[in-house]
């Protein structure tokens, strides 16, 4: 009896196909801008959390800034040593230095940059070893001559069939040894593609490279347990104090907590979710009121074939499922439409600003239902109104 | 069922609006008929032959009085209760055919089958067999805009058919028709009401109700007077 009924109902569909369409408008267009919007917003916290994630979760970023006298006073190895030591909550603290250089190897050569870290810092931005073995005490401390290649740069100058670790290259005019490789990062964060990138000590880096003990930035992770303004207010006192800056003197230097950062990516994107859904249900509303509006209409327009219907036996409730099921199948068949249009939108849109397209099947089938709910809701009136026409007056209708 | 009249209606009256607007259009109507019984109603217009019909068809209930169906008392009976009676045992002719447009001759035969619950295949052979007993057989699938007047009559003959009812009603059947079509549906009416089926039929013209074996002729929302015995007539007619 319900496959009739379904049959039936797309059968009438069909048959006004131009009307069903316009009727589904709102709902269609109320589906794709949910399903897209939670689709994109879906990419942009993907692509964000990578990035968080590049930037290590509960972490502070600390660089200098150039003051109004138009100096940049570097931070060095004695303050990461100092904030490690001196302030509670904090993990570790890592120092980091970058040059920009030539890779060569095997007559290839490959422009990228040099980073002077220490393995604290793989540690506070989780960063991986996938083959090979991280830096050793001895390595760090005397500042030697080996390497940990990205992945772009192992790509670019060495074959893929081997493993280069073991073997000599030469960055710029400094040779070294590729002790091993760093996972895969995707787009980095700060700018820098941490797969475009060979990793050799801080000491390394800082006398080969740069020719002074300067650090570009420290990064400094905290337990997670910890308050981090307590630790930021704290962390600011000491470098204020190393820097011996007075009273009124504003900071030389700027400190970046990531966790905020995403809060504040969060919440933007929650914002953004938000207003989407109030002009989703604006549109469902108005699509809604269509599906009621032209149910209306049809029960009128078959005023007589549910006088027919009546009259050979048909019970109240059975018209008005029928009515009912109309409802349901033209909202449906526009939540379909609705989904299938975020497909194409969101498809198109992620790759337009950027973002991996995940799909998310659990708003897909939620917004179906929906959809397909709001056929019950908006066709009940229309539907129970068909149900309680009197056979006679409904048979003797023009 | 056990004995007893098939229909009974007793002191049946019907009053349309209430206050001034009010209007008595049956206004004590008495009558019994067997099954088997091939009954034509009569009357001027207006003396209340349809309201009847609608009544005798649990269509309508009427204002006072005790109808009996098959021993029911249907005045006492919800809508729902109604229609169910009437998808078991009453089958409905028009006057103005109300098949549904759009839908071809066997799948509105089907209709009723539908509301039954019976499955796809069975409804198909029912809806078939009742279109071959009409003659119609070969316009399965035409929709009522492709058939005469005649022919759409007919597919309603086999719709109302179709689930073997007790009792067929038709109100002016052959209304819409010429004189040829009529005689037609006349003598399917006849031979269905040989095969056992009582049939009820509202007609303005005598030669029509010569087909049947009773002539109910109403006046004024009274049962003026019963004719039984007439079908000799009828059959020297034919
Ligand atoms: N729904 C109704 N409301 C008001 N008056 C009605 C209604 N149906 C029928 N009538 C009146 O009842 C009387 C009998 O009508 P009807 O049974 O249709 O007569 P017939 O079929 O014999 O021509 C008529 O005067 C008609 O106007
Ligand atoms: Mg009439």
């Amino acid at each position: 009896m319900l496959g009739t009924t379904i049959l039936l109902a797309l059968r009438e569909i069909r048959r006004h196909i131009l009307r069903s369409i316009l009727t589904t408008l709102g709902i269609i267009i109320g589906v794709a801008a949910v399903v897209t919007m939670v689709t994109l917003g879906n990419g942009v916290t993907a692509s964000v959390q990578e990035e968080i994630s590049s930037l290590g979760a509960s972490n502070f970023i600390v660089f200098p800034v150039r003051t109004t006298r138009g100096t940049i006073r570097p931070f060095d190895e004695d303050d990461v040593r100092a904030v490690e030591q001196q302030i509670a909550g904090v993990k570790l603290a890592a120092g980091s230095v970058g040059a920009s250089t030539t890779a060569f190897n095997n007559g290839q050569d490959w422009d990228t940059r040099v980073q002077g870290v220490n393995n604290a810092f793989f540690e506070a931005q989780s960063i991986d070893i996938e083959d090979g073995r991280a830096f050793s005490t001895d390595e760090e401390a005397g500042g030697k001559n080996v390497c940990l290649l990205g992945t772009k740069v192992r790509e670019a100058i060495f074959l893929p069939t081997v493993s280069p670790v073991g073997s000599q290259m030469r960055l710029g005019d400094v040779s070294c040894q590729v002790i091993g490789l760093v996972e895969e990062r995707g787009q980095g964060g700060g700018g820098s593609d941490d797969d475009d990138t060979v990793y050799m000590p801080l000491k390394t880096v800082q006398r080969r490279f740069r020719g002074n003990d300067n650090l570009d930035y420290f990064v400094v992770k905290y337990d997670a347990a910890y308050a981090a303004p307590v630790i930021q207010d704290s962390l600011v006192g000491l470098l204020r104090e190393r820097r011996l800056l007075q009273g009124e003197e504003p900071n030389d230097f700027n400190v970046i907590d990531t966790a905020q950062v995403n809060q504040a990516l969060g919440a933007a994107t929650g914002a953004l979710t938000a207003m989407v859904a109030v002009i989703a249900s604006i549109s469902l509303l108005v699509g809604g009121i269509g599906i009621m509006n032209i149910m209306l209409v049809s029960v009128t327009e078959r005023t007589r074939e549910i006088g027919i219907r009546l009259a050979i036996g048909a019970l109240a409730r059975e018209v008005r499922l029928q009515f009912l099921t109309e409802a349901v199948v033209l909202c449906a068949l526009g939540g379909l439409a609705g989904i299938a249009l975020a497909f194409v939108a969101s498809f198109g849109l992620a790759s337009a600003i950027d973002v991996p397209f995940v799909f998310d099947p659990v708003i897909n089938i939620v917004s179906f239902m929906f959809a397909a709910s709001m056929g019950i809701v908006f066709g009940y009136y229309p539907a129970s109104r068909a149900s309680k026409l009197d056979p006679i007056d409904a048979l003797r209708h023009e | 069922m056990t004995g007893g009249p098939l229909i009974q209606l007793e002191g049946i009256t019907k009053t349309f609006g209430t206050g001034a607007a009010a209007f008595q259009a049956l206004k004590g109507v008495d009558l019994t008929i067997s099954r088997g019984e091939f009954v034509a109603v009569m009357g001027p217009s207006g003396s209340g032959k349809s309201t009847t019909m609608n009544i005798l068809g649990c269509l309508d209930v009427p204002t006072g009085g005790v109808f009996r169906f098959r021993g029911v008392e249907v005045q006492k009976l919800d809508r729902d209760q109604r229609s169910l009676l009437r998808r078991r045992y009453l089958g409905f002719v028009f006057q103005g055919f109300n098949l549904l447009a759009r839908t071809t001759a066997l799948e509105n035969v089907e209709l009723p089958l539908v509301y039954r619950g019976e499955a796809k295949a069975a409804r198909r052979k029912a809806a078939m067999r009742a279109l071959d007993q009409v003659g119609l057989g070969p316009w399965a699938d035409h929709t009522p805009a492709e058939l005469s007047g005649g022919q759409q009559q007919r597919v309603a003959i086999a719709r109302a058919l179709v689930t073997e009812p007790d009792v067929l009603l038709a109100d002016e059947p052959t209304g819409n028709l010429d004189s040829e079509r009529s005689v037609e549906i006349m003598l399917l009416l006849r031979q269905l009401n040989a095969e056992g089926i009582t049939i009820l039929m509202v007609t303005h013209e005598e030669d029509m109700a010569a087909y049947a074996g009773t002539i109910v002729r109403f006046r004024d929302g009274l049962v003026e007077r019963i004719e039984r015995g007439t079908l000799a007539t009828a059959e020297s007619l034919a």
